[in-house]
């Protein structure tokens, strides 16, 4: 299928092939449906919604409601301000969602339509609330749009009333819905009153009762975003996704911003837990501990099936990132390291491990699955890690794919079980070693075949 | 819940008894959530299938990462389309313009893999910043000696239905010009998309009656064939809402004839191929196909007699695509002995929904651009047994505890012809029967 892909590597200037992201507004409609009774709004063509809508379906398997301004050709040339002020005062009527968080698209941008100055033409119900972010597609990716409606909560929400509520924010990060529930799961171990923002969970992993919910249970809740202004401090999961808004918080509220890595892994999720337990004074419980030596056991019983294997990273920063520092400490070799996402942190951030670990490895932000099939195709490696994309390199490199990341459109419950913290690290450690042994067994011959492995 | 449901939409839905008039073929309205796309996605849908062209978007990564392969269409040969390629534009390029880096991704592709034939698709930021696709195509063409075919789709142009015709304008610029009609009665399949290789299907029928199929479009196409579909005696066109406009077209320039065709359901399939046989006259075609019809049913009578009796008086649903899809499901339906009791479409036509209303069981509920709330509402009052839609309509579908049969994007084997009618038969039946819906009943 992809079988065309050359060994020969020349520099591509003006062409993607196969990319390894996709654009801002989907990532701000991700963040925006992690806020409770909010509606997401897209300001432009209807396609972008509607693929948006269609990308988001096939990785949750739920529905996925956002709405769009409808622009056509007079829109676009006479600026979109009458169709997002006919959309607020129908979305209103019809919906009655408590927010709606308005992103742009890159032809609402370049026409230059300035959206606060709309909302503020416009007649908003009592205690109902309109955001939005500035997302075109031609800058970064799908996690910078995360970002920045992630950003723009605490710009339109955040207060500083003056007192102490004791919570600590949490950034999740663009991650499944189910790690979402599994640090609120770590934080309520840890005794740690907190605030995520935003928390898809409950809304994108939401209950079959028979009923649809336009808008289920889940959700941050108003009152909580506006009082992550008087917490004691931000931890934001991930710099691309998550740094942005704790800066912005600590500028607005002066609220301590620190950011960490994804708690994937052990070392990611030890600091992360040690950091809660700095900032509260509370002790680590023991059923943490426990959770944390199940781990330790289950890398020393498998260590030998992964040691020394090699692996193709790929997908969103701020999860490849914590998976490489994982993949090394099961002495795995990371060969190949790769983003979409533009960013020289990444890269930066990436070589210092390899040194550190002196593994000889490429690393590429802004970077496309046709360079990464190419450096496969001039050393191999024993596994892939990324999301349904890789299925194609996965097939023709004949390597297995761990699936892990946004999209995966092609295996379920993912976003059900989480990758995050001791728990996650247990499972992604389960994906890796099944996915060699599998191998194994398959291309075993009958004399090396056993039961026992 | 039960949203209200806009002033301005209401006109949009009506009761097939009600005899009013259904607003159709406008404008969304804004903030309403429409499940329809836009003008690109149209033409990239129609397009995307040719297997062996190379489709550069000429836009952000989004519009490029969203049609990457999700339409499943199969090919016998080869698998360039399931790549993809696009220009990525950066902020840069909005402001200074974009068209040399397209003129260099062109150069690019031409390089890197011998293409031979290229399309490049102009999306809605293309469009705004005003890149001249087309003179970059003529210029890349006149440079390497290929085929540059720009596709007028920015998004904001209108709705899908413009993509399609946008594609059809760029599909017409593949052709020869030279015409030398076959000798054997042959014909072009077109607006079949081979997905689950349904184009397949087809083609077999028709090569069973005795017919040479020249060229299919696009499931399963290729450049050469396409250039020689003009030497076809006649078009039969299956997904009239894409393809129509390419029907007419090819009538124009070549004088080439065109049926409507559908191979949804028994009773379609069977026409169709009928229609197809008299414009022949051949009475040898004839023949052959009214003794492909005897054996194709019998194969499959046993399997619908079998479905039909479980299926017997449940209720359905349908909210698809495009109007003709919609009127051979409600025959289908029938066929089945299930009563149709909503029917929906995103870019249905007038004419189209006047069938939809002659053949509609009485009391159904006929809605043109359904927003999900509506479609929650009547789904519930109707107490439907199974709804017929597209990927974004299944997770509403089952939040309901409603059966589900995409009859999309995600479907995995064919629902055309005699074959399909069964794959249908029998998925809306496993739907309906999965013993899931006992536990969602009992919650």
């Amino acid at each position: 299928m992809w079988d065309y892909t050359p060994k020969e590597m020349i520099e591509r200037k003006s062409l993607v092939i196969n990319p390894a992201k996709t654009c801002q507004p989907i990532g701000a409609m991700y963040a925006a449906l992690g806020i409770h009774k909010c509606l997401p709004h897209s300001h432009g063509s209807q396609g972008c919604c509607s693929y948006h809508r269609m990308h988001l379906t096939r990785h949750f398997r739920d529905p996925i409601m956002a709405s769009t301004s409808s622009f056509t050709e007079g829109a676009s040339v006479f600026g979109g301000a009458s169709n997002l002020k006919s959309a607020i005062k129908n979305i209103f009527t019809v919906y009655d969602p408590d927010v709606i968080a308005i992103h742009t698209t890159c032809l609402s941008e370049t026409i230059g339509d300035d959206i606060p100055t709309i909302i503020s033409q416009c007649e908003i119900p009592e205690g109902k609330y309109v955001i939005h972010a500035n997302t075109p597609s031609y800058v970064g990716s799908h996690i910078t749009g995360f970002s920045n409606m992630v950003t723009s909560m605490v710009k339109y929400f955040s207060k500083k009333l003056g007192y102490d509520n004791g919570n600590v924010n949490i950034i999740p990060g663009f991650v499944n819905p189910s790690d979402m529930r599994e640090l609120k799961r770590i934080m309520d171990l840890m005794g740690v009153k907190c605030i995520m923002f935003p928390d898809t969970s409950g809304n994108l992993d939401s209950p079959l009762t028979g009923k649809y919910e336009m808008f289920p249970k889940g959700g941050t809740q108003i009152p909580d975003l506006i009082d992550t202004g008087n917490s004691m401090a931000t931890i934001a999961l991930g710099k691309f996704a998550s740094e942005a808004a704790s800066i912005e918080l600590e500028r607005k509220c002066k609220v301590p911003a620190y950011t960490l890595k994804m708690p994937l892994g052990l070392k990611a999720t030890d600091e992360f837990i040690m950091l809660l337990s700095k900032l509260t004074g509370n002790t680590i419980p023991y059923e943490l501990e426990e959770e944390r030596g199940q781990l330790v056991d289950i890398m020393v019983d498998c260590n030998h099936h992964y040691h020394g294997k090699t692996v193709a990273i790929f997908g969103d920063p701020d999860i490849v990132i914590a998976l490489t520092e994982f993949v090394l400490s099961l002495g795995m070799i990371p060969k190949y390291v790769l983003t979409g996402t533009p960013g020289e942190a990444f890269e930066s951030q990436i070589k210092e491990m390899l040194f550190e670990a002196e593994v000889d490895g490429k690393v590429k932000s802004y970077g496309d699955l046709f360079t990464l099939q190419q450096w496969i195709k001039n050393e191999k490696v024993d596994l892939i890690i990324g999301n349904s994309y890789g299925k194609y390199l996965s097939r023709a490199e004949d390597i297995p794919l761990v699936r892990i990341g946004f999209p995966i459109l092609d295996r379920p419950v993912q976003t059900y079980l989480p990758i995050v913290g001791y728990k996650g690290a247990m499972r992604v450690i389960e994906m890796i070693t099944n996915a060699l042994l599998d191998r194994k067994d398959r291309d075993d011959l009958d004399q090396d075949f056993e039961l026992v492995l | 819940m039960n949203y209200s449901i806009l002033e301005e939409r209401k006109k949009s839905i009506i009761f097939k008894n009600d005899n009013a008039y259904l607003d159709c073929d406008k404008d969304s309205i804004a903030g309403s959530i429409s499940q329809r796309a836009c003008v690109y996605s149209g033409a990239r849908v129609v397009l995307n299938p040719i297997t062996d062209a190379y489709h550069i978007i000429h836009g952000p990564i989004g519009c490029a990462a969203y049609t990457w392969d999700i339409r499943g269409s199969l090919s016998s040969g080869s698998e360039n389309y399931r790549n993809s390629f696009c220009t990525d534009l950066k902020e840069e390029e909005i402001i200074f313009g974009g068209e040399t880096k397209l003129k260099n991704a062109i150069q690019e592709v031409v390089n890197r893999f011998n293409a031979k034939v290229i399309f490049v698709y102009s999306t809605c930021i293309a469009g705004i910043i005003g890149d001249d696709v087309k003179s970059v195509c003529k210029d890349a063409e006149k440079k390497f000696g290929i085929r540059a075919i720009p596709v007028n789709s920015s998004g904001f142009l209108g709705t899908k239905s413009k993509g399609y015709k946008a594609a059809c304008e760029a599909i017409l610029k593949l052709m020869n010009n030279k015409v030398e009609k076959t000798k054997e009665p042959s014909v072009n399949v077109i607006g079949d998309f081979n997905l689950a290789g349904e184009t397949w299907i087809i083609k077999s029928y028709l090569e069973t009656v005795g017919l040479k199929v020249k060229s299919t479009l696009t499931g399963d196409s290729n450049c050469e064939l396409i250039k020689s579909a003009p030497n076809a005696w006649l078009n039969a066109v299956q997904c009239a809402g894409s393809m129509t406009h390419l029907a007419k077209r090819m009538n124009e320039i070549y004088g080439i004839p065109f049926v409507k065709i559908s191979f949804v359901g028994i009773d379609d399939t069977k026409d169709s191929l009928f229609k197809i046989a008299d414009f022949f006259g051949d009475s040898d075609i004839l023949l052959k196909t009214k003794k492909l019809i005897e054996i194709e049913e019998i194969k499959i009578k046993d399997d619908i007699y079998h479905f039909r009796d479980k299926l017997k008086g449940k209720k359905a649903a349908i909210y698809v695509g495009g109007g003709f899809k919609a009127i051979s499901l409600i025959k289908q339906f029938d066929e089945l002995g299930m009563k149709t009791v909503l029917v929906g479409t995103q870019t249905g036509k007038k004419e189209e929904y006047e069938i939809i209303k002659s053949i509609a069981p009485d009391d159904a509920v006929i809605l043109d651009d359904a927003n999900p709330a509506e479609l929650e509402l009547f789904l519930t009052e109707n107490s439907v047994d199974v709804l017929v839609g597209g990927v974004k309509e299944r997770p509403l579908s089952y939040k309901l505890g409603i059966a589900f049969c995409d009859h999309n994007h995600e479907r995995k084997h064919p629902l055309c012809g005699f074959v399909g009618a069964v794959n249908f038969a029998k998925e809306v039946y496993e739907s309906i029967e999965s013993p899931i819906w006992r536990i969602v009943k009992e919650i």
